[in-house]
């Protein structure tokens, strides 16, 4: 099976003053079609920077970033718009609705970028939002949403366009435990129906929803395997050495 | 995404603040207006005096002779002759005596009333009509005759329009009046068009003047032929005086033109003045969408993130800023046709005159492309600043 998602030594570095920050150091690996990652890891571990990589947010400063066969590195700009829209679909912390549109028009967007008639747009984000079981809100603004609900449109909006990669950055960060858990069986659920899903979140007990765990310290890969392994929970020696002197 | 969803857009970000694109557009509004309230009140003017000076006649021109010693002059037979010599460019002459004696209606004096010698051919150069009794004839010139034909205004207001026969002093001499001129212009003033008296210029040069005759009116065969009849009156006349000082020929269109191109250049400069305004106001529009464009900052990254090319985010901000500066304009429009109204008012009631101030529409056209163009123009560099946002960088902006 050709991967989805392929990091060849992709690294990311800042130059801060002095110091040269690595918030991606040398990652290697792949996600195959159909797959749910977790990428795990402490703040300031790097998962931001490797998401916005894999979104096409951001380019690495060195090595690779093979999506679909397609190298990412090469691609410009407007490419980049291109590919954000048909093949990823974001889920943020903040859930980041367009707040002068409606649910409806919300979901749309991305239908409208990507050069849909009116009626394809409207008809496709009425099923997205049936999906997430929000069909009742169409024409709500979302400040009139709770927070679970406008982490769904968001879900929805995510969905609609049909993408190969939903990507999910701390989605449940906002929400209580109850709506969290809604959420992330709505991913569960994504993935059922095919969807691959990357998930970046801080917290172990969110990642375990993930059938993977990629556990990310200070910008490399330390743990990559099962979400069921006893090592993916392994929290590493950094943070016990810190922990252990204070 | 269609131009016409990027204006629907572009609507609904205004009516969601109406009150600051109100302010926006306020510079442009101004703008807008004053530049018509202007341009219209300079088309008043140039119709105004064209409508003055077409009643004078664009088709006669002016001689007057002022000599040159006493050796060298030109008798009106002279004059008629060189009419009659260039029959193809020139048709009727007469000669214009102006009379400076006061005009008395029994006691009362009219003070802004023209006299004016001419022979039997000048109400037909001027195309004047006889509403009531006849015109001067060719033996009121020959027999000196003292008798007149006066405007419409006098035989109204003096006479209760039953002037034929009665009298009218002119300076300390009695004439009869013998004709009445048609009305002119619809509102008859005072010293206006209507107002004048008309006597044989016979005797006037004899009896309220010098006696030398040293004007004419000369009408020409056609407006097309002004230059050919100028030509022709000053050879004639410069082979007489030899010298250029010694006669003076303008044409009524010639004047016009003088006079339009003057007060066109005075509304010119005040266009330009006002016009400064829409630049004014199109800066205003540039610092509301810069403005606007770091309020939108994580829209515009979240928009990016959902696939929006730089394309579509500069397309969606000129159009924006192009909206607000054309609907600033279509309010600058009706205010400026207002404004237009009411100015027509004034000035009627301040100068006494009927002038209207019209904007023309081609200046509307104009001032509705300026300001669209002006939205296009000032609202390129903020579209450009957003589009060229990174989209991380805009996500992450609180
Ligand atoms: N634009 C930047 N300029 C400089 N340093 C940066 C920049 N972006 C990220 N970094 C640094 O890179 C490292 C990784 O950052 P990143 O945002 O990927 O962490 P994270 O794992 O997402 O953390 P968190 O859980 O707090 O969101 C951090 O040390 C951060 O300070
Ligand atoms: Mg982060």
């Amino acid at each position: 099976m050709i991967s989805l998602i392929a990091f060849n030594n992709v690294s990311k570095h800042y130059q801060m003053g002095d110091t040269l920050v690595k918030a991606a150091d040398d990652i290697s690996m792949e996600i195959n079609p159909g797959e749910f990652v977790a990428i795990v890891g402490r703040s300031g571990s790097g998962k931001s920077t490797c998401m916005n990589i894999i979104g096409c947010l951001d380019v690495p400063t060195s090595g690779e970033y093979i999506l679909k066969g397609e190298n990412v590195g090469a691609l410009n700009k407007n490419e980049l718009a291109e590919i954000r829209n048909k093949m990823l679909g974001f889920i943020f912390q903040q859930y980041n609705l367009l707040p002068k549109l409606t649910v409806l028009e919300n979901v749309e967007v991305p239908l409208m970028y990507a050069g849909l008639s009116k009626a394809d747009r409207r008809k496709k984000a009425i099923e997205a939002l049936d999906m997430v079981q929000l069909s009742d809100k169409l024409t709500n603004m979302p400040n009139q949403l709770s927070g679970g609900q406008q982490q769904r449109v968001s879900i929805a909006r995510a969905l609609a366009g049909d993408p190969a990669i939903i990507l999910a950055d701390e989605p449940t960060g906002a929400l209580d435990s109850k709506t969290s858990r809604d959420v992330l069986g709505l991913l569960q659920e994504l993935h059922k129906d095919g969807h691959t899903i990357v998930l970046i979140t801080h917290d172990n007990s969110i990642a375990v929803t993930a059938e993977r765990i990629i556990r990310l310290e200070d910008g490399y890969v330390i743990y990559d395997g099962p979400a069921d392994a006893p090592e993916a929970m392994v929290i590493s020696h950094h943070v016990l050495e810190g922990g252990a002197q204070s | 995404m269609k131009i016409s969803e990027s204006i629907h857009q572009a609507l609904q970000n205004i009516v969601s603040s109406k009150l600051r694109a109100f302010l926006t557009m306020l510079g442009i509004i101004i703008g807008i207006a004053a530049v018509m309230v202007i341009v219209g009140f300079g088309n008043g003017m140039e119709n105004y005096m064209k409508e003055s000076f077409q009643s004078m006649g664009t088709d006669t021109l002016t001689v007057s002779i002022n000599g040159r010693g006493s050796s060298r002059s030109v008798s009106e037979d002279d004059m008629y002759k060189l009419v009659d010599d260039n029959s193809e460019y020139l048709d009727q002459i007469s000669p214009t005596v102006s009379v400076s004696g006061t005009v008395k209606i029994g006691t009362e004096t009219l003070d802004s009333t023209t006299a004016t010698g001419v022979n039997e051919e000048y109400a037909i150069i001027k195309d004047y009509g006889i509403s009531d009794g006849r015109t001067l004839q060719y033996l009121d010139m020959v027999n000196r005759r003292r008798v007149c034909v006066i405007g419409a205004y006098i035989a109204q207001e003096y006479f209760a329009n039953n002037a034929v026969g009665q009298e009218i002093r002119i300076g300390g001499q009695k004439f009869t009046i013998v004709g009445v001129l048609s009305q002119q212009v619809t509102e008859m003033e005072e010293g206006g068009n209507d107002d004048m008296i008309l006597l044989p210029y016979t005797t006037a040069s004899r009896v309220l003047s010098s006696g030398d005759i040293n004007s004419y009116t000369v009408k020409l065969t056609s407006e097309n032929y002004v230059t050919e009849g100028e030509d022709a009156i000053t050879n004639a006349l410069y082979q007489v005086f030899e010298s250029e000082d010694a006669y003076n020929v303008t044409s009524m269109s010639e004047m016009l033109e003088k006079m339009t191109s003057m007060t066109n250049m005075i509304v010119l400069i005040m266009a330009c003045i006002a016009g400064i305004s829409l630049l004014v106001g199109g800066i205003g529009i540039m610092n509301i969408m810069l403005v606007s464009v770091t309020e939108r900052t994580r829209e515009i990254g979240i928009r990016k993130a959902l696939g929006a090319k730089e394309r579509y985010i500069m397309t969606q901000f000129v159009i924006e800023s192009a909206v607000i500066s054309a609907l600033g304009g279509l309010i600058g429009i009706g205010t400026g046709y207002g404004l237009s109204a009411i100015a027509t008012q004034v000035v009627a009631s301040l100068l006494d005159t009927s002038m209207v101030i019209v904007p023309s529409i081609i200046s509307v056209l104009i001032a509705f492309g300026i300001s669209a163009a002006i939205g296009v123009l000032f609202g390129y560099l903020p579209a450009k600043r957003a589009s060229r946002l990174n989209p991380i960088d805009a996500l992450r902006y609180e």
